[in-house]
């Protein structure tokens, strides 16, 4: 799963398969650390009511 | 006692009444739990799986959920995406009932790994060779994604967007959800793929096996188009059972049409393809391996013609003619027996390259190997069907759903009333 793993190969077929598979948690990771910090700013700044 | 948590102004059963039906299905779950269990703690013996029968039925129930699913990326796609905005009034379910397939095929590979414990070695170990790693990668990638879709639902529940953050938190979510729904459509797309790409590539088995382009195979393409095709008519299914169970009208028919008439038009241009694949498959593809056509559908008691006919005639042109024509489409009898026909299709599509894969005799000296589940794998796969009637009525009690829920059913309520 990570290059420090003993099975890991710097092969086209781990690049792909995990490059893949980081890419997609990367950006679910910082899509909801933005919403969660966004959210947090929101709040303290009380924010007015936002609609959706 | 409930009152405060259902969504203002939407009426719903008594508390004791939505709690007996939740108790009777909960009994369902529990004897699907326990055979669950009984799979885990004594292994695989309690499956009618055997040495030439290596799948079990929860499988294509696996296939077929993650089929059906398929409704949620394909609506997400549309919305987020390409901007339809009237898909907003289905949007939520869609996510939900996505939220349900998904985490019921997940609860299934569980089941079917044996040794949940070792579930994480699929990520840690993975064999970057096989097509099943990729189906694991994006399917638990996809899960992840719909939660994300689900969990602005849950805070806009009338008691919890009363906190501040999680008021801030569901808006900030609903602003950048595009971005998740582009990443749970790409996601969707390698891993339907994936699934038709395992049957595929069986070189020793040519009743699945095609050629395709280059490492893809066509089922790789048939599996990805067939669950964009087919899950927005298990969505609209779902919505009409709901819409049946709780007497309500709960999506407006501008909506319902447009997405039957979206799913109409994938169906049909699926159909073709469908259709162009199988008789390459059977007059090229299969006499090149030593097989006729008649080798896959006679010398045994179950699988026939019928088969084919029913998934690709029946399933498949019948509802895509249906749905694409204006008049057949906005009648509701028409168009209920359309999207039941195409979710038969698709779950008959599953079956057959599951199930019927493995019955069909490869050697000459083989037979049929035709099987009848254990009922431990039809408690498993009744399981999911119990955890997603729970959910949606909790969902449905709970949660503002349906949009245009109130505005339906206003002159009703106030017929009612008077």
């Amino acid at each position: 799963m990570f290059p420090f793993c003993f099975e890991w190969a710097w092969d086209i077929g781990h690049s792909i398969f995990f490059g893949g598979f980081w890419y997609a948690i990367s950006i679910l990771g910082v899509g909801m650390t933005y919403c969660f910090l966004k959210a947090a700013y929101d709040t303290v700044n009380d924010k007015g009511d936002s609609h959706h | 006692m409930d009152d405060a948590l259902i969504p203002e102004g939407a009426k719903r059963c008594a508390f004791p009444i939505f709690m007996i039906g939740i108790i009777i299905v909960g009994a369902v779950l529990l004897w699907g739990v326990y055979a669950m269990f009984l799979c885990w703690f004594k292994g695989l013996n309690q499956t009618n799986m055997n040495d030439y029968y290596g799948f079990a039925l929860w499988i294509w129930a696996d296939l077929a959920v993650i089929a059906v699913g398929g409704g949620a990326f394909f609506t997400g796609l549309l919305k987020y995406i390409f901007k339809v905005d009237d898909l907003k009034n289905i949007i939520n379910f869609a996510v939900i009932i996505g939220f349900i397939c998904y985490s019921s095929a997940l609860l299934i590979l569980a089941i079917d790994i044996g040794q949940p414990l070792r579930g994480w070695f699929i990520f840690w170990h993975a064999n970057v060779h096989s097509m099943l790693t990729e189906v694991a990668f994006c399917l638990s990638c996809y899960f992840a994604v719909l939660t994300i879709e689900f969990i602005p639902n849950i805070l806009e529940n009338r008691q919890v967007n009363k906190v501040p953050f999680f008021h801030h938190l569901a808006h900030n979510m609903h602003g950048v959800m595009a971005v998740f729904a582009a990443t749970g459509a790409f996601l969707s797309f390698f891993h339907q793929g994936s699934l038709g790409g395992v049957a595929g590539v069986m070189f020793g088995r040519p009743f699945a096996y095609r050629e395709g382009l280059l490492i893809w195979p066509w089922t790789f393409f048939l599996f990805t188009w067939s669950a964009a095709a087919f899950g927005p008519c298990f969505t609209l299914l779902v919505t009409k059972i709901t819409e049946m169970i709780t007497g309500k009208k709960l999506v407006g028919d501008k909506t319902v049409n447009l997405l039957a008439k979206i799913s109409g038009w994938m169906i049909t241009t699926y159909i073709i393809a469908k259709i162009i694949d199988t008789i390459y498959w059977a007059f090229v593809t299969a006499p090149s391996m030593g097989f006729k056509l008649g080798h896959f559908y006679s010398n045994n008691g179950f699988y026939g013609y019928w088969i084919l006919i029913t998934e690709v005639i029946l399933c498949g042109v019948v509802p895509g003619l249906l749905l694409i024509n204006k008049s057949t489409r906005e009648n509701p009898a028409t168009r209920t027996i359309a999207i039941i026909l195409g979710v038969i299709g698709v779950c008959l599509n599953r079956w057959v390259m599951v199930l019927q894969i493995m019955a069909v005799p490869v050697l000459s000296f083989d037979t049929w190997a035709l099987y009848i589940p254990s009922w431990q794998e039809v408690a498993t796969t009744i399981l999911p069907v119990a955890y997603g009637i729970i959910l949606i009525a909790v969902a449905y009690r709970y949660l503002p759903v349906f949009p245009q829920e109130l505005e339906l059913n206003e002159s009703a309520d106030t017929a009612a009333q008077n």
